[in-house]
């Protein structure tokens, strides 16, 4: 379903601020599965996802999505076959447009829109059963602009938007990092449900090693741009959150010595 | 009462300058100086088609194509080329002042004896009314040439106010006011931002320009100058609708850039009937603009301060 293919990535290359944020990670996804991408601040999680959806184009590296190799495509024309939830509440939506017109957009993802209605009487109906579904009560609130939601509706809205059309690749980007707990729960439980539902194509990042073992059914941990682990089959039927923050806890004490090891190095010879 | 026609006239025709001027500074928050050169550019491409004896039906149309093209023209600068959108506007306004010439030849085209949707008015209204030089509305002496000429223009931009809010009902129109809202949303459901916004700045120029040819047949010329201070003129219209219907509603916005214009040119005819000198009428619109600008920011401020010491006082 998704190859990716050595990808590399070098931000401000030949400057001091040079960042090596993707080093030839090679990743292979059946059709259906659900991966969660982890690994800790500046690992190059976002960055892969970024890559996928094409925010910018990588150095080296192919990407194969859905029979298509999509590695020279435009960040709009990928959007085609995937649908995207982001870290912040207020990327997903436009704020000063009602919730009805937001999902007339979505309702169009990757297709030429020209001078039809945005908002058919029968697009209407099937949002209010799509909204009803979220059991936020707000399928009598279709006019009200989204940006007086709160930010567990708007990312609920979102991933309704992300998912209206089938993508044949869904990103789930730290989607509920800025929530109150509650809310998250109620967007993970929701995407959960949606994933499961459509059997989509998923990958995840996430901050929360709860969410981690309890979602998906692969998981990577990434560090300094590279694939690190990655657990899948019985191994990642067996792993326990304390597992993974074992894990995290040994690449951090290594990056450690690192940084102390070139300390002394810089005592002894500079 | 001629005076107060006249002013209502220009009002509406200027209003679709203010419907431009809120297409690009309030949708796309692109601060659009091309204005100031489609405007103009409107104007000359009409009142030279009309001299040279075309249809005034089809010199107005060229006349928006004009103002189509250099927003285009803006967009392209802005998007593909990644020249900064202030800059961008600037340029082609300034390249624009040259075309102008070069389309009229001179700085200054009268439209004397050419039949132009004007004087076409002017004769429906004529036949319309009879033999009679005036009319009587409300006890008041009306020229029929300016009540036709009112009514003419009253209409055309009532159908091109409700096709263009039926315009941003359409899917097109929503991405166009979602790619001003939030680019990265917009693009991550497959829209081209590059695209959208280009078409867009057509679209505000087109109007602006449409602007221009209206109020050159209007006047009975066009002059290369007319367009200086035009975005300062739109932006006060476009403030004093949202101040008039707020903005929350679509339909009312562009209803509000309608009414803002005009209420601006009437108070701008009563200013300068009670003498204001005309040489002042741009510094006046710029600290008006000034003041709308600031005044919310200066009131919350205060609001603030009180907040802050009343729980000592």
């Amino acid at each position: 379903m998704l190859t990716l293919d050595k990808l590399s990535k070098v931000f401000y290359p030949g400057t001091p601020n040079e960042v090596r944020a993707l080093c030839g990670v090679s990743l292979g996804l059946e059709p259906g599965s659900f991966l969660i991408i982890i690994g800790m601040n500046g690992s190059g999680k976002s960055t892969l996802l970024n890559a996928v959806a094409g925010t910018f184009r990588v150095d080296t590296g192919r990407i194969h999505l859905a029979g298509h190799d999509i590695t020279r495509w435009s960040e709009h024309r990928r959007a085609r076959l995937i649908g995207r939830v982001f870290q912040n509440p207020f990327s997903g939506t436009a704020a000063s447009m009602s919730i009805a017109e937001n999902l007339a957009l979505a309702a169009r993802r990757g297709r030429p829109r020209g001078l039809g209605w945005a908002l058919s009487r029968s697009l209407r109906n099937e949002m209010r059963d799509r909204v009803r579904a979220l059991n936020m009560g707000l399928e009598n609130r279709l006019d009200t602009a989204i940006g007086t939601l709160s930010g567990g509706q708007r990312q609920a809205l979102t991933l309704l938007m992300a998912t209206w059309l089938e993508p044949e690749l869904l990103l789930l980007d730290e989607h509920t990092a800025a929530l109150d707990p509650r809310s998250a729960d109620q967007v993970i439980s929701l995407s959960h449900e949606i994933i499961q539902r459509h059997k989509l194509t998923t990958l995840m990042v996430t901050h929360s090693m709860q969410q981690a073992v309890h979602l998906g059914d692969r998981i990577i941990m990434m560090n300094r741009g590279e694939v690190l682990h990655d657990l899948r089959g019985t191994e990642r039927a067996r792993v326990r959150s304390e597992d993974l923050l074992g894990r995290f806890e040994e690449v951090r004490r290594r990056e450690q010595l690192d940084s102390a090891a070139a300390e002394m190095l810089r005592l002894q010879y500079v | 009462m001629t005076l107060l026609l006249g002013a209502f006239t220009i009002g509406l025709i200027l209003a679709l300058l203010a419907l431009g001027v809120y297409l690009s500074f309030r949708i796309f928050n692109f601060p659009d100086i091309t204005a100031e050169g489609s405007i103009t550019l409107g104007a000359t491409i009409t009142a030279t088609l009309l001299v040279r004896g075309h249809g005034p039906g089809w010199a107005t149309a060229a006349g928006f194509a004009g103002g189509l093209l250099a927003g285009a023209v803006t967009g392209i600068l802005h998007t593909k080329c990644h020249i900064n959108g202030l800059l961008s506007g600037i340029l082609v306004m300034t390249a624009l002042y040259s075309i102008n010439l070069h389309v009229m030849g001179k700085s200054n085209v009268p439209l004397l004896n050419e039949v132009t949707l004007a004087t076409k008015a002017e004769q429906l209204g004529t036949h319309l009314a009879g033999s009679s030089k005036d009319l009587n509305v409300f006890g008041w002496a009306v020229g029929v040439r300016d009540a036709s000429m009112l009514l003419a223009v009253l209409m055309f931009i009532s159908v091109l106010g409700v096709a263009l809010y039926l315009f941003f009902r359409t899917n097109l129109g929503t991405a166009i006011r979602a790619t001003g809202n939030n680019p990265q949303m917009i693009r991550a459901l497959g829209v081209s931002v590059d695209f959208i916004l280009i078409l867009g700045l057509a679209l505000s120029n087109g109007l602006i320009a449409l602007s221009g040819a209206l109020l050159a047949q209007y006047q009975g010329f066009a002059d290369v100058q007319m367009g200086i201070g035009m975005v300062v003129w739109g932006l006060a219209s476009v403030i004093i609708g949202e101040a008039l219907v707020g903005t929350t509603s679509l339909g009312l916005l562009i209803a509000g850039a309608v009414m803002g214009s005009v209420l601006f040119r009437l108070l701008v005819a009563i200013a300068l009937r009670w003498g204001l000198n005309p040489n002042d009428l741009k510094l006046i619109t710029a600290l008006f603009v000034f003041v709308a600008l600031v005044g919310p920011q200066l009131l919350r401020r205060l609001q603030r301060r009180k907040g802050y010491t009343s729980p000592t006082a």
